[in-house]
């Protein structure tokens, strides 16, 4: 096992050392649940897919992916333990990809045991499985975006609520800027090519492309791009930081 | 061997190490004094490598800190104030993690932690989370993670703050156990320790070294060194003034202090570097003076320290 493997079991055990995981497990599985049922109206649509599902995850990981991604780097600059892990004969590369790996993987087993849907799916009707499938790629892609930035917000700070506040507003802005909401504000008098590239940087936008059925290059390249930028900022927030 | 040449600290405005340089043999057990701020810690944190200094130069057995950190790192085992650790594993668990990260794998990990474990003498403890445990445990799980994987180089951040007595004399033991080619560096606010484990002292203080030398040479620094500490049987405090003034006439003693709290009890000061025991012995004689306590002064370092710190700041 390499310092990374070392670094990511830890971090992942630690999830289920406290209540923490069960009770995000739990909350998560009962709000896809709700949003799915209730407001997604799963059976009055009389369609075998999952986009009632899928359509409420960006606003749902908008405050449950922060809420997990607040701990990352704040909880052990706020207890001291980053001095261990910093003079550990760890690299910054294995302590913020085992972290963040860590925290993907756990966001992957909430997601994964959203299963019973998917069978009750096709158990009621015939739905296009290759576009769950697809959309359940791109929901832990843009899950996993969310969770980037959550750790570099979570670096800059000691305070774990500071971190999710922060990490709620720059993920909304990056869920946003590819709303009608915004991009209309921009329509009237910007140049066509910059409101593309405002709804380009959307996670919605991407998400939206994938959940659709296909596994665009570009789009998979977008979240994983987002995700290696935010974690190198996150690995220069905490080198910076780090003594504070 | 540790050498540290021209090391050089600032934050924003403030120096906190100031163009130190000191070299730390293997065997050596170095104590680092100083008051609270003084930049004791600081410099800890740029030889472990927690900190980038922001100048000078750091190697550990010549590996530079800076440029081959992870190599330095193996060979460091680092006590951080205040023994921070993860509350919410069990200490087998984060002792097993620590080791796993030093490189231990299978049988070697296990018998390498049990070990520890029985050396550090917290195998009562072991299955349980270190939330839980008292400040005393959780200091001897912080040493354990340090020397888990044997280190040439041991740094312990003030490794007996909050213990008691006890626990203090078994670190202070574990400390002098370990094995003669190491280097040890501790710092502590506690003078007597440095008398009790460290070969060596450096005072610190506003980023400069003050002092350096061994606890002995330290305390011949002191005022009190070679004085002598007396107290008179019973008798009147007219009988005991007297005899006072007779003693501080002596050309030899050059002071003389009353302790506050007993009338009978003085402390003769000696003029630098001359013995007075015997002198005073016949002086006392002489007068057939009734003695209840008499004792020479090796020289106190809490005074050493007083007086050096101030002077500095």
């Amino acid at each position: 096992m390499s310092s990374l493997g070392v670094v990511y079991k830890r971090e992942l055990n630690s999830y289920f050392s406290t209540p923490l995981a069960y009770i995000f497990i739990v909350i998560f599985l009962m709000l896809t649940g709700l949003f799915t049922f209730y407001l997604g109206r799963f059976y009055e649509r009389g369609q075998a897919d999952l986009l009632p599902f899928f359509n409420f995850h960006p606003w749902l990981y908008l405050f449950l992916v922060p809420a997990i991604a607040m701990r990352l780097w704040a909880e052990d600059r706020n207890n001291g333990t980053i001095e261990i892990l910093m003079t550990l004969p760890l690299s910054l590369t294995d302590l913020v990809l085992g972290k963040f790996l860590a925290a993907w993987s756990f966001v992957g087993i909430a997601l994964a045991l959203t299963f019973p849907l998917w069978i009750s799916v096709n158990y009621l009707g015939a739905p296009d499985n290759g576009v769950i499938f697809a959309s359940y790629i791109g929901s832990w892609l843009m899950a996993g975006g969310f969770l980037a930035i959550g750790s570099c917000m979570s670096a800059l700070t000691k305070n774990q609520v500071i971190a999710f506040i922060l990490a709620v507003v720059v993920c909304f802005l990056f869920v946003v800027s590819g709303s009608s909401m915004v991009l209309d504000g921009f329509n009237g008098w910007a140049p066509a090519i910059i409101v593309d590239a405002i709804a380009s940087f959307s996670f919605l936008t991407h998400f939206n492309a994938i959940s659709k059925g296909v596994i665009d290059l570009r789009d998979v390249c977008y979240f994983l791009a987002l995700i290696a930028s935010w974690l190198m900022a996150t690995a220069i927030v905490v080198d910076l930081k780090k003594a504070d | 061997m540790i050498e540290i040449e021209k090391l050089t600290k600032r934050f924003s405005s403030k120096i906190a190490v100031d163009d130190v340089s000191f070299r730390v043999v293997p065997g050596e057990v170095l104590g680092f004094l100083g008051p609270n701020g003084a930049g004791k810690s600081t410099t800890m944190k740029m030889i472990t490598g927690f900190l980038a200094p922001t100048s000078g130069q750091i190697k550990i057995f010549n590996q530079d800190i800076a440029k081959h950190a992870i190599a330095a790192k193996r060979l460091i085992g680092y006590l951080p104030e205040g023994a921070p650790s993860y509350g919410d594993m069990t200490v087998l668990h984060y002792l097993q993690f620590i080791g796993q990260v030093r490189g231990y794998r299978g049988k070697e990990l296990q018998q390498r932690v049990s070990e520890m474990i029985q050396t550090i003498n917290i195998a009562d403890v072991a299955h349980q989370k270190i939330d839980t445990l008292s400040k005393g445990y959780k200091r001897r799980v912080g040493l354990a993670q340090a020397m888990l994987h044997d280190p040439k180089v041991l740094i312990l951040d003030e490794p007996t703050d909050g213990l008691d007595p006890n626990q203090k004399q078994q670190v202070r033991t574990l400390i002098k156990d370990l094995s003669k080619d190491k280097i040890v560096i501790i710092s502590t606010h506690i003078l007597e320790e440095v008398s009790a484990v460290c070969s060596r002292a450096l005072i610190i203080a506003r980023g400069k070294i003050v002092a350096d030398g061994r606890p002995s040479e330290l305390e011949a620094m002191s005022r009190y060194c070679h004085a002598i500490t007396l107290e008179l049987e019973g008798g009147s405090s007219d009988q005991s003034g007297h005899a006072r003034q007779i003693l501080a006439a002596l050309p030899c003693v050059t002071d003389v202090e009353v302790d506050e709290t007993n009338a009978n009890a003085m402390t003769l000061i000696a003029v630098e570097g001359e013995n007075i025991v015997a002198p005073v012995m016949e002086c006392i004689q002489q007068h057939s003076w009734p003695i209840r306590d008499f004792h020479v002064e090796r020289g106190r370092l809490d005074e050493v320290f007083r007086r050096i710190t101030q002077e500095v700041a």
